[in-house]
């Protein structure tokens, strides 16, 4: 078995596994970066005239808001403009506020009315180590191979990368 | 460790006092998990809080809840077509849609289903005949998707409940059945699995777990003790195995379970939960949930908080509805359609009828069957096999099941355990020991001599009952005529206690018993030889 080899020098994955809020991040790999390039067509949108628009105030996005969608979702807004950007998205999507759902269930998924596809309990896929690891940049003895997981981000205070760009 | 696991024999009902008293000069080192002194009082088995006592110490009360996740046992996994199969090759079970490469979609295995809805059947959940799936969002090397498919909004079984019981005493004479609430059940994918390279700093991902069906069962906050959680957890196991559902076996990771705990003092709110994980055993689980009621006890004597790392934010985030999938629709005899493939129909009922007997409803049933006491029925289910070997042997002698149970769970069992072997593994099978049975049964060997031939059964070369009788002169005395001539001689030997006899004093005569037996090298039946004795002396 090829785990007994590496056995010594491994331990199984134990540590703490991330819910959903809990942050981490690679070490060599910079956050993502928001788009740079503002979206013209979001921008035109807002020059449409609305008929009895009724915007919910213009709200700020805060601070702690901001940090926490950087910790969930990898993202780096970089700089006071990339949060300009982020507040003009979110003022755009508010405008579906305008629509009135009373009465009307969500929709997920276009499927929603299709019939959910049973499989049966068959063994047919799999056995194609190789080619997946074809894929892999690392790898050791048919494992990937990934940075270290679970290195928590800084906190607010303490990071770099928040809003690095701010003069 | 020995005080608190005692404590948590005794049954626990919901209250724990003060880990140790303050007072003038206690000796002892700091403050640990388990101090010496004065010991908290056992809890009231009845449930409730208890009042302030003498000494005037606000009780704790401990609330336990749990999360387990239990591995369908299926050929293939939840939303893929590759095997499920522990300890192979690694990367070698997994598909394209495992790896989470572009292009590829989830197709629900419909045994993932039959197994859940099993499940919540038989924990008395209702089965919601809508459910929807979603996806969970999180980074972690072993789940390449970014996300694990899940049901967090309608679940596929709410509302239920599971009965567990618990010993109150530790001599395992009385039984007290408790309930525990379940919220709901939902079929999610597990993930990967990392190994940690510290000295080259990476992490190895194999996936060959990820993506195999899990069903999480969410158990309310009903329970106040490691033991209690325990006793619900062995009984869920017990469950999952008997309907097939899940294998269950805790040290192979196919049962996970995640305890949340807290205390706080009763009338006030719950206090803030920690989470207890990581745990493979069920022992193992009872011992780290109390330690942990024991740490937040003391933290908070001490004067200090409770902290909770892992539910630092709201953790509603990070989920939307999965758009591959289209709702989950599951029908009973009265929706069934009419012109669907039974291929993609899942009816409930059809699944209500086939379930097997649970494992209350079969220890009932022992006891009843047989007039063995409860505490047995559940030893014989505790042990794989053993149940099945009870009632093997009974059907194959004629001593009645009542003393055929003495012998299951004294004798076989603790050689069983003895030699670590499972029921299956037993060198002695039902057929020997009935054999054994029988023998005693018809009077042909003493009881003393049959535990000897057990033992001799034990070592599994092959002979029979009869033939270690023979070979060991084992055998009671069969010739009447000649017990009488031993009882005579030893009588005729004895004047001075026959004298005693006569004169009233019974007790002698299990000397001249004795001697009997000593005589015949214990092939004498000694009810017997005191009726001939008794009869000789009156002549």
């Amino acid at each position: 078995m090829r785990a007994v080899l590496l056995g010594p020098w491994l331990r199984a994955g134990t540590g703490p596994r991330p819910h959903p809020a809990t942050p981490h991040r690679a070490p060599h790999r910079a956050l993502r970066a928001a788009p740079t390039a503002p979206n013209t067509a979001c921008d035109s949108q807002q020059r449409l005239p609305a008929a009895g628009r009724d915007l919910p105030a213009l709200k700020k996005v805060s601070v702690e808001v901001l940090d926490h969608l950087e910790q969930l979702a990898l993202v780096d807004f970089r700089d006071s403009e990339g949060v300009e950007r982020l507040q003009k998205a979110i003022q755009f999507a508010d405008q579906l506020h305008e629509v009135n759902t009373d009465g009307v269930e969500p929709m997920d998924s276009v499927l929603e009315d299709r019939c959910l596809y049973l499989r049966e309990d068959d063994v047919t896929e799999g056995n194609c180590t190789k080619e997946l690891l074809e894929n892999a940049r690392e790898k050791v003895e048919e494992y990937f191979v990934a940075p270290p997981g679970n290195i928590p981000l800084p906190k607010l205070e303490e990071r770099e990368t928040f809003l690095q760009g701010s003069k | 460790m020995a005080a608190a696991v005692a404590m948590a024999a005794r049954g626990c009902g919901g209250v724990w006092r003060r880990a140790r008293q303050r007072g003038a000069g206690q000796p002892g080192p700091g403050p640990g998990p388990f101090p010496r002194g004065q010991r908290a009082v056992a809890c009231n088995a009845r449930g409730g809080a208890v009042p302030a006592g003498k000494s005037g110490l606000v009780p704790w009360v401990p609330v336990v809840g749990l999360e387990i996740h239990a591995q369908i046992s299926s050929n293939s996994k939840l939303f893929s077509g590759s095997q499920v199969q522990f300890a192979a090759p690694p990367n070698s079970l997994v598909s394209f849609f495992d790896a989470s490469l572009p292009g590829t979609l989830p197709v629900l295995n419909r045994r993932c289903v039959e197994a859940a809805v099993m499940t919540g059947l038989a924990l008395n959940c209702s089965i919601n005949k809508k459910s929807l799936f979603d996806r969970k969002h999180y980074f972690y090397a072993d789940l390449p998707a970014g996300y694990q498919i899940t049901q967090q909004r309608v679940p596929i079984a709410v509302n239920g409940s599971l009965s567990y019981s618990l010993c109150i005493d530790n001599k395992m004479s009385q039984m007290v059945t408790k309930t525990v609430r379940i919220k709901q059940i939902q079929l999610e994918q597990d993930s990967g699995k990392s190994l940690h390279d510290d000295t080259r700093s990476q992490t190895l991902v194999d996936l060959n777990r990820a993506g195999v069906g899990l069903m999480e069962v969410v158990m309310e906050p009903d329970m106040c003790c490691g033991e209690e959680a325990a006793a619900a957890v062995r009984e869920l196991q017990l469950i999952l195995q008997t309907l097939g559902s899940s294998q269950a076996v805790m040290a192979e990771g196919q049962l996970r379970v995640d305890a949340n705990v807290s205390v706080h003092h009763p009338g006030e709110p719950y206090g803030v939960r920690t989470e207890v994980k990581n745990i493979n055993s069920i022992r193992f689980l009872a011992k780290a949930i109390d330690y942990e009621i024991q740490r937040q006890i003391e933290e908070l004597e001490n004067g200090g908080t409770i902290l909770n790392e892992t539910r630092a934010f709201d953790s509603k985030l990070g989920f939307m509805p999965e758009p591959n999938l289209p709702p989950l629709i599951l029908y009973d005899a009265k929706s069934l359609p009419a012109n669907m493939n039974h291929q993609q129909v899942i009816n409930i009922d059809w699944i209500h009828e086939r379930l097997p007997d649970l494992p209350s409803v079969k220890r009932k049933k022992l006891v009843e069957q047989y007039g063995i006491l409860p505490e047995h029925s559940f030893t014989l289910l505790n042990e794989d096999g053993l149940a099945e070997f009870f009632e093997s042997v009974v059907k194959q002698t004629q001593m009645k099941p009542k003393k055929v149970i003495g012998w299951i769970l004294k004798d076989l069992l603790s050689y069983l355990k003895q030699h670590s072997l499972t029921v299956k593994e037993s060198p002695v099978s039902s057929f020997l020991l009935a054999d054994l049975l029988n023998l005693l049964e018809k009077k042909e060997i003493s009881s003393p001599a049959a535990k000897q031939v057990f033992m001799e059964l034990w070592k599994g070369e092959g002979k029979t009952p009869l033939e270690i009788v023979k070979e060991q002169k084992l055998g009671l005395l069969q010739d009447q005529k000649e017990l009488e001539q031993i009882c005579q001689a030893v009588i005729d030997g004895q004047e001075n206690e026959v004298m005693a006899i006569k004169a009233g004093n019974q007790k002698v005569l299990n000397k001249l018993i004795g001697l009997v037996q000593k005589k015949t090298e214990g092939r004498s039946n000694p009810v017997l030889v005191k009726q001939l004795l008794e009869k000789k002396l009156s002549e």
